[in-house]
């Protein structure tokens, strides 16, 4: 089948798509959006999540059908362009919260999400909303750390990136 | 959009900055890896790329009577079906023994065992062909218990006798014994006023990396293949793939592609061999990836033990003997086995100075899943158990359990049960006096409760009824580097050059970056060592000479050693060209900010000027002291390169009507020697820790007969956010002066103390003995397990 939506800002199209393809095999293997990672494929670690249609999804447990006509947002497309990084991806490389990085995009995307939504979480707020994205390198203190301070730097500049 | 992600997005990486050793400047890897841009080894593609995929055993022991491939070759879209006829070269490879088969023939040994590969256009094709392939097994009876592989004459044997086996006997793999003092003898025993004893349990851990096994194997035109994967050392693969595939070492060529988290269960082959054949034979590039489930399977985990411990001390708490036995289920191959039962059983009396011991560990072949490298390797195990007789002791004699280990913690002149003297400093009082100095968290506040505080949690299981906190104390020892003889060398190679009127420093070596932060330590020492602030990191591969694995907590000792006197030459030669142009006498000259600098007269000239247009490239090998050997009998030997030592705190709040431990602060003090990367330093040990923290109360490969039960993250648990408290690290800086920079090698102390810490803690606030990890609600109610 053919599947055409939005990924980051841009209309893409895949064609010869198998039914039993997930959105995330079509990101990574089709569209060469290999930022979303497949840890475990089966919605447990949240390593692949990406925004659609504006909420956090984990893209392994999509169909790719399911998002024919609708909009994805990828860590690739997190980023303004012209600042090089958000605010949340720059936290994360500030604090000491990426070892092997393999579980950074969905905590990037997980945590930007959060922001938007609560702009001054609690610690508890952050490991709620955190709860569903594995780390095994960092023990999630600097993760704790980079969201902190991406919440008091977004808060200092007013806004969170939308 | 960004481009197909090929090999050759494996790049160099250049960054610029001043921190040199003892900083903590931000890693070179890290933006690529928040913006999603790192090319992990999953990510790779190539152009006509086929997919990869193996057909596993079913079954724990069975006899392989035939193998139809015809239904899978037939099927559109399938390139390639590949059995062990079709193995060009050596059938067997392995770490130390060469036992395990590239594709299993005659028999499988455990569920999950390689039998056949395919190469198809989809992995869904892949997957169809799989289902296609018939295999005839005739099924035999498992040897999975500690009775049954020691008793072959009854049960049978899971290898022949001495078929592909170095000095195994029987089902036992290895064993090390080790005896000091006058052994434990019933005089001996007389001498002791208390005796405690235990028999003790650790489960099956898993690494649980998040990147999964893969790799893309590419065919070259000169008959060789070139192979981008994520492994803990490229060398010791190549020596492993090439004879397999028929091919001498150089046609082998192995290029490190990003690796998300090793923990050691990628320090034996999982896909390597596999897309290596494919490629092989269809002449185009393979790639296989490893989903989760296929990950439970594909690599080795942490060697579940049984251990049983006696100790006698006198009235006032001096420990007089102790005697051990380790029996470490190494499952059907024997990949590490015998690394892990060495460390075992030197380390296995803990940091303590114990005069008499008596020590056998060894480790059995089974039908169980494989087991090898996991960090704290061997020392992990025998942790848990030595804590926790310490902490029996203490109650026995009616002592605070801190004090008593105070009391006989080892410290520099102190002679291990392995005759070796710590002949650097060791800590290990001052590490548990200061963790136990830290303030406590505070108490539960019941009037003004956030659920998410509670063990349960989002679960809303209680509002603070029958929550009993604990606390609890353990320390450990690890060992840095390879040990018992082996020469773990590293290799680096430094090129500093002039590039756009700025010295940029080069730095080359085969280390396995895994997310530890090698890849910024050593740009730190040569910024340190040059005076420069570019850095290029060049991609890890075989063209450089090996560096030896990233485990042991070597990869800083080591490759970081190797990168300084790469360094160092390169200055030397750099000065000795200005003092041949220049006549310089001085003898303090040193390179700081981009300049030669004398101590005595200042900024001499920029290294852009001295250098020119020529470059300076040095290649050096790092090779730490020799060890020797442990004697086979007794286990004496000066074995082990170098000791490090962490001591942890855990609080725990435990819900003793559901048995549910919520750990609600866990504080560490290490000893790191050197903190070359401080932030790093804390990240290894809060990460370390935290793998501790899972074995404690969660992780455990759950196997019936042979058969993993749970191979997935929905069935096997690892710490969440949630269930990872806050973790106050304090950091000592007592310098080794055998390692460069008095450096320690910091990853795996924290993964051995948080565990017992952590049980304590629970039986501390429960009453119960828990001799067993993981520690299930079961455990805690007393409703089963």
């Amino acid at each position: 089948m053919r599947v055409t939506f939005t990924a980051n800002g841009r209309r893409v199209e895949a064609d010869d798509v198998w039914e039993g393809e997930s959105l995330l095999f079509v990101l990574r293997e089709r569209l060469g959006l290999p930022g979303s990672k497949n840890a475990c494929e089966q919605g447990e670690c949240g390593s692949c999540t990406v925004y659609l249609d504006g909420e956090p999804v984990c893209s392994c447990l999509v169909a790719a059908g399911q998002v024919q006509g609708r909009e994805v947002r990828t860590v690739e497309g997190l980023a303004d362009p012209e600042t090089g990084l958000d605010v949340v991806q720059q936290a994360f490389v500030d604090a000491g919260a990426v070892q092997c990085g393999f579980c950074t995009p969905g905590l990037v995307v997980q945590s930007h999400d959060l922001l938007r939504r609560n702009p001054r979480p609690s610690d508890n707020d952050i490991r709620e909303a955190l709860s569903g994205n594995l780390c095994r390198c960092t023990g999630y203190e600097m993760i704790m750390d980079a969201v902190r301070l991406a919440a008091a730097r977004a808060g200092a500049s007013g806004e969170v990136s939308r | 959009m960004s481009p197909i992600r090929t090999e050759k997005n494996l790049q160099s990486i250049t960054t610029a900055h001043p921190d040199g050793v003892g900083g903590s400047p931000l890693r070179p890897d890290g933006i690529l890896k928040v913006r999603g841009e790192f090319a992990y080894s999953s990510d790779l593609w190539h152009e006509d790329m086929l997919w990869g995929m193996a057909l596993r055993s079913p079954h724990a022991h069975a006899r392989i009577l035939s193998i139809d491939t015809t239904g899978a070759l037939t099927l559109p879209g399938v390139h390639a079906v590949m059995t062990h006829e079709d193995v060009p070269g050596a059938k067997f490879y392995g770490l130390e023994i060469h036992d395990q088969p590239a594709l299993a023939f005659g028999k499988v040994r455990f569920q999950g065992e390689p039998v056949a590969i395919v190469a198809a256009d989809h992995p869904e094709t892949a997957r169809r062909a799989l289902d296609r392939i018939k295999v005839e097994y005739e099924v035999l009876p498992t040897l999975t218990t500690e009775e049954q592989c020691l008793h072959p004459e009854t049960y049978g044997y899971v290898h022949e006798p001495h078929e592909y086996k170095a000095d195994a006997s029987g089902n036992v793999v290895h064993e090390q014994k080790v005896v000091s003092g006058l052994g434990v003898t019933d005089e001996v025993r007389a001498t002791a006023d208390v005796v405690v004893t235990g028999d003790y349990e650790v489960g099956m851990q898993d690494q649980a990396f998040l990147g999964p096994e893969s790799g893309l194997a590419v065919p070259a035109e000169d008959g060789g293949i070139d192979l981008f994967v994520a492994t803990q050392w490229l060398h010791v693969d190549r020596e492993q793939i090439a004879p397999v595939l028929g091919l001498p070492e150089y046609k082998v060529r192995l290029t490190l592609a990003g690796v998300g988290g090793a923990f050691g269960g990628r320090e034996d082959l999982s896909m390597q061999i596999h897309a290596c054949l494919l490629a092989q034979r269809t002449g185009r590039p393979v790639k296989i990836v490893y989903s989760r489930e296929e990950s439970f399977f594909g690599h080795v985990h942490r060697h579940p033990a049984r251990l049983s411990y006696e100790h006698g001390a006198t009235r006032d708490g001096r420990l007089v003997y102790c005697e051990a036995r380790i029996v470490l289920d190494g499952g059907a191959y024997a990949s590490s086995s015998p690394a892990v039962v060495g460390n075992a059983a030197s380390l296995g009396i803990g940091p303590y100075e114990v005069p008499n011991v008596n020590m056998l560990a060894l480790a059995l072949y089974s039908n169980n899943p494989s087991c090898g490298a996991m960090r704290g390797f061997g020392a992990v195990q025998a942790c848990f158990a030595y804590e926790t007789q310490m902490d029996k002791l203490a109650a026995a004699l009616d002592m605070d359990p801190v004090e008593l280990r105070r009391l006989n913690a080892v410290s520099q002149g102190s002679v291990m049960p392995t005759g070796q003297e710590i002949d650097a400093p060791a800590p290990v009082a001052e590490l548990l006096r200061r963790v136990k100095a830290r303030p406590l968290p505070p108490a539960l506040d019941l009037t003004d409760l956030d659920l998410r505080d509670l063990p349960g949690a989002l679960s809303n299981t209680s509002h603070g009824e029958g929550i009993v906190r604990g606390v609890g104390y353990a320390v450990g020892i690890k060992n840095v580097g390879f040990s018992e003889g082996f020469d773990d060398y590293s290799t680096a190679r430094v090129r500093l050059e002039v590039i756009g009127g700025e010295p940029v420093a080069m730095v080359h070596t085969a280390m396995a970056e895994v997310g530890q932060g090698g890849v910024t330590v050593q740009g730190q020492i040569v910024r340190t060592e040059l005076g420069v602030e570019r850095v290029t990191i060049h991609p890890a591969d075989t063209e450089v000479g090996s560096a030896g694995s990233t485990s042991a907590s070597r990869q800083t000792y080591m490759t970081g050693g190797a990168v300084k006197l790469a360094a160092e030459a390169v200055r030397n030669e750099l000065l000795a060209l200005g003092r041949r142009r220049y006549g310089w006498t001085w003898n303090d000259l040193s390179l700081v900010g981009g300049k030669v600098v004398s101590a005595s007269a200042g900024p001499l000239v920029p290294i852009a000027d001295l250098l020119g247009d020529s470059a300076i490239d040095v290649t050096r090998e790092h090779h730490h002291r020799p060890t020797v050997a442990f004697d086979k009998e007794t286990g004496q030997g000066s074995g082990h390169v170098q000791y490090c030592f962490c001591a942890h705190r855990a609080v725990v709040d435990v819900d003793v009507e559901l048995g549910l431990v919520k750990v609600v602060e866990l504080a560490a003090v290490q000893d790191v020697g050197r903190a070359i990367n401080p932030l790093s330093v804390v990240g290894q040990i809060q990460g370390g820790a935290t793998q501790g923290l899972g074995l404690a109360v969660m992780e455990e490969i759950v196997v019936k007969d042979g058969k993993v039960l749970n191979p997935s993250f929905t069935d096997y648990l690892i710490p969440t956010i949630l269930d990872t408290p806050p973790q106050p690290v304090e950091v000592l800086e007592l310098a080794d002066e055998h390692a460069p920079y008095g450096l320690r090698g910091v990853g795996e102390a924290p993964t051995l103390s948080s565990t017992p810490a952590v049980v304590a803690a629970i039986r501390q606030a429960t009453g119960l003995a828990l001799n067993r990890v993981p520690v299930r609600p079961e455990h805690l109610t007393g409703t089963g397990g």
